[in-house]
């Protein structure tokens, strides 16, 4: 751990774990408005929303800030080939070498196929993008991931949407424990409490964009999030106390041994 | 199991038992099915079902909340764009049907990039084409043409035209096409009969199995519904939801929609055998984003300024506006004769407004092509 708990992935330093997202606002002011309070510094867009052609495109202008990261996305492709297409798109588009790799066949609940994502991760690393690729919590692929030289790996909480929290805690300890390059969860964290029980477990950084944009107040449900990492963070390096999972006994059971 | 289609499901059903099964459910299989995370089809039909009816306010506001969660804040903006009123076909409710005496039109290149220029300029990127059945002059190598043209200028192409052979869709989508609408209008097979006397149309079967031709050609998304009443708007609803959930375990891969075009009385045309009422309306509505919470539903400007204000929290993720429903009708020819009336005259602008105000961002482009 460095001194400031800065988190490194490729050639960027940063000093928010949260990371955020820029679908299901209400309106691109209040998207501005809470990326701003969550202090994200890397905001994932997807690539198909963007008019590329359209250097004033109005979501993309109005998240604009030097502080603040573009992560473009692939969302919307359905194998290797076509995100690799979609990521050099996004290169040249966006002028960002990072790029958020997001690979669901299944448009009804987006769940990553991990073949094709492999498939696509390799050769995106040997073209030069720092591959960002979000997968089902599944230790053995983010060991295979890690392998290609992806440099972080997302797996997921719960299906992505559906606010139901760390449904895949026990894999996902696992993949935080055996991981080489930071691990972000990414989909299914529905409240501050979710995140920070990610971090807590050591996740590196998590990414949250359903329950900001849809929450009644974006911009406190931001900050919320923005303080529940910070204190997961602060709780997983100061080391939680183990919990207790058997009851001890008041008279020792072995105190006749003694 | 390849050569098995909805057709195969389908015939294992009957109307009236299926009717007399919705008609049938009772407030506790309503409430059954609203104490559920995950619902099926009897669950579906509960809530269709009159005994539904006192639980509207509680499924509008699930069905509210599963929208946002899965849609957010956002609805799509689309725009229809008629290329063509010819028609060989019969439809006894359609302003187009073969035996309508109106001027017929088939837009020209020259036309196509007029009304293009025209959506453009409001805002749109997603567009649906549409035409009638005129298999000799607006065939398979028409719309390749017109989709080979729009696709310069649009992110997103839908079609809504004739069925086609898989092949023939394959060459579409090769072309850029993104999606396809087809509608049963009813899925009463004698009923169907007797609306679509003449024509290709007339071809129950063939109709039914397009969504299966169409997956089997990879498109990315089917939009099927029913013409709501030509028949009883109940069982119609369940047979689409039958299809829907067909096709979702089948053509995984594929997105769907569901739209909910209805006949209304006093529009001089065809009266409904079956009036849908706004309130049975809504309760279609809910109840598919309740046995759904993905699918995208999508709503016309067929219906009232007033009931599209109120129904964009409701479950509705899709919606156009300012539509013409004639070739040309956005500049080249303004005057001719519309396939329905639309109801909900508003300005793009205005639509777009009144969604800002009701907490909601219109997404223009949601699409692009990385193949």
């Amino acid at each position: 751990m460095n001194i400031k708990d800065h988190l490194q992935i490729a050639d960027k330093t940063f000093t928010s774990r949260l990371f955020t997202g820029t679908g299901k606002f209400s309106s691109n002011d209040v998207m501005a408005e809470a990326i701003l309070a969550s202090k994200s510094e890397l905001v994932t867009v997807a690539l198909k929303r963007v008019d590329v052609d359209n250097e004033q495109d109005k979501m993309l202008q109005s998240i604009k800030q030097p502080h603040i990261n573009l992560l473009p996305n692939t969302s919307g492709v359905r194998d290797a080939k076509e995100a690799i297409f979609a990521a050099q798109l996004a290169r040249e588009a966006l002028e960002t070498n990072w790029i958020k790799l997001e690979i669901h066949p299944d448009p009804k609940y987006l769940l990553p196929d991990p073949i094709e994502t492999l498939k696509a991760a390799e050769e995106l690393v040997k073209l030069g993008f720092v591959v960002m690729p979000y997968i089902h919590a599944d230790p053995v692929l983010c060991k295979r991931l890690e392998d290609v030289g992806t440099q972080c790996v997302m797996p997921l909480g719960a299906p992505i949407g559906t606010n139901k929290g760390l449904k895949t805690a026990d894999f996902l300890e696992i993949i935080i424990e055996q991981s080489n390059v930071p691990v972000i969860v990414d989909a299914g964290i529905g409240s501050p409490s979710h995140a920070a029980y990610a971090m807590e477990l050591g996740a590196d950084a998590v990414l949250v964009n359903t329950a900001i944009a849809v929450s009644q107040n974006p911009v406190q449900m931001a900050q919320a999030f923005k303080m529940a990492v910070e204190a997961g963070r602060m709780a997983f390096n100061a080391k939680l106390g183990s919990v207790k999972k058997h009851a001890e006994a008041s008279s020792p059971l072995t105190s006749f041994l003694n | 199991m390849m050569n098995h289609t909805f057709q195969d499901v389908f015939d294992t059903y009957n109307w009236d038992e299926t009717l007399a099964s919705i008609q049938n459910k009772t407030a506790q299989d309503v409430e059954h099915a609203l104490g559920k995370s995950k619902r099926d089809l009897e669950d579906f039909k509960a809530l269709l079902s009159p005994a539904a009816q006192p639980y509207l306010e509680q499924m509008a506001g699930l069905s509210q909340a599963a929208t946002k969660k899965r849609f957010g804040n956002t609805i799509q903006m689309y725009a229809p764009m008629y290329l063509s009123n010819e028609c060989q076909n019969i439809c006894t409710y359609c302003g187009f049907s073969m035996t309508n005496k109106i001027p017929r039109r088939t837009l020209n290149d020259e036309e196509i990039l007029k009304e293009v220029a025209f959506l453009k300029a409001k805002g749109f990127d997603h567009i649906l084409l549409v035409t009638g059945e005129a298999n000799r002059t607006v065939g398979v190598s028409y719309l390749k043409n017109a989709i080979k043209l729009i696709k310069q200028h649009f992110s997103n192409v839908t079609i809504e035209v004739q069925p086609l052979d898989q092949e023939e869709y394959e060459l579409l989508i090769e072309e850029g096409l993104y999606a396809v609408l087809v509608y049963q209008e009813t899925y009463h097979r004698d009923e169907y009969k007797k609306h679509h006397p003449k024509g290709k149309k007339s071809n129950f079967n063939y109709r039914l199995d397009t969504a299966d031709r169409l997956g089997k050609a990879g498109i990315h998304k089917i939009g099927i519904g029913a013409l709501f009443g030509l028949e009883d708007w109940r069982a119609d609803a369940f047979f689409t939801a039958l299809h829907l959930r067909y096709l979702e375990k089948k053509y995984w891969k594929t997105k769907y929609s569901i739209s909910f075009p209805r006949l209304r009385p006093f529009s001089g045309g065809l009266e409904p055998k079956v009036e849908m009422t706004d309130k049975d309306l809504v309760q279609t509505i809910c109840a598919f984003r309740l046995l759904d919470e993905d699918v995208e539903l999508s709503l016309s400007t067929r219906e009232s300024e007033v009931f599209r204000n109120n129904i964009v929290h409701l479950g509705i993720t899709s919606m156009s506006s300012e539509s013409k429903t004639n070739p040309g009708g956005y500049t080249v020819d303004p005057q001719t004769l519309e396939q329905f009336e639309t109801s909900d005259e508003r300005s793009t602008e205005q639509v777009t407004d009144m969604l800002k105000t009701n907490g909601l961002e219109p997404v223009w482009k949601d699409w692009e092509s990385f193949s």
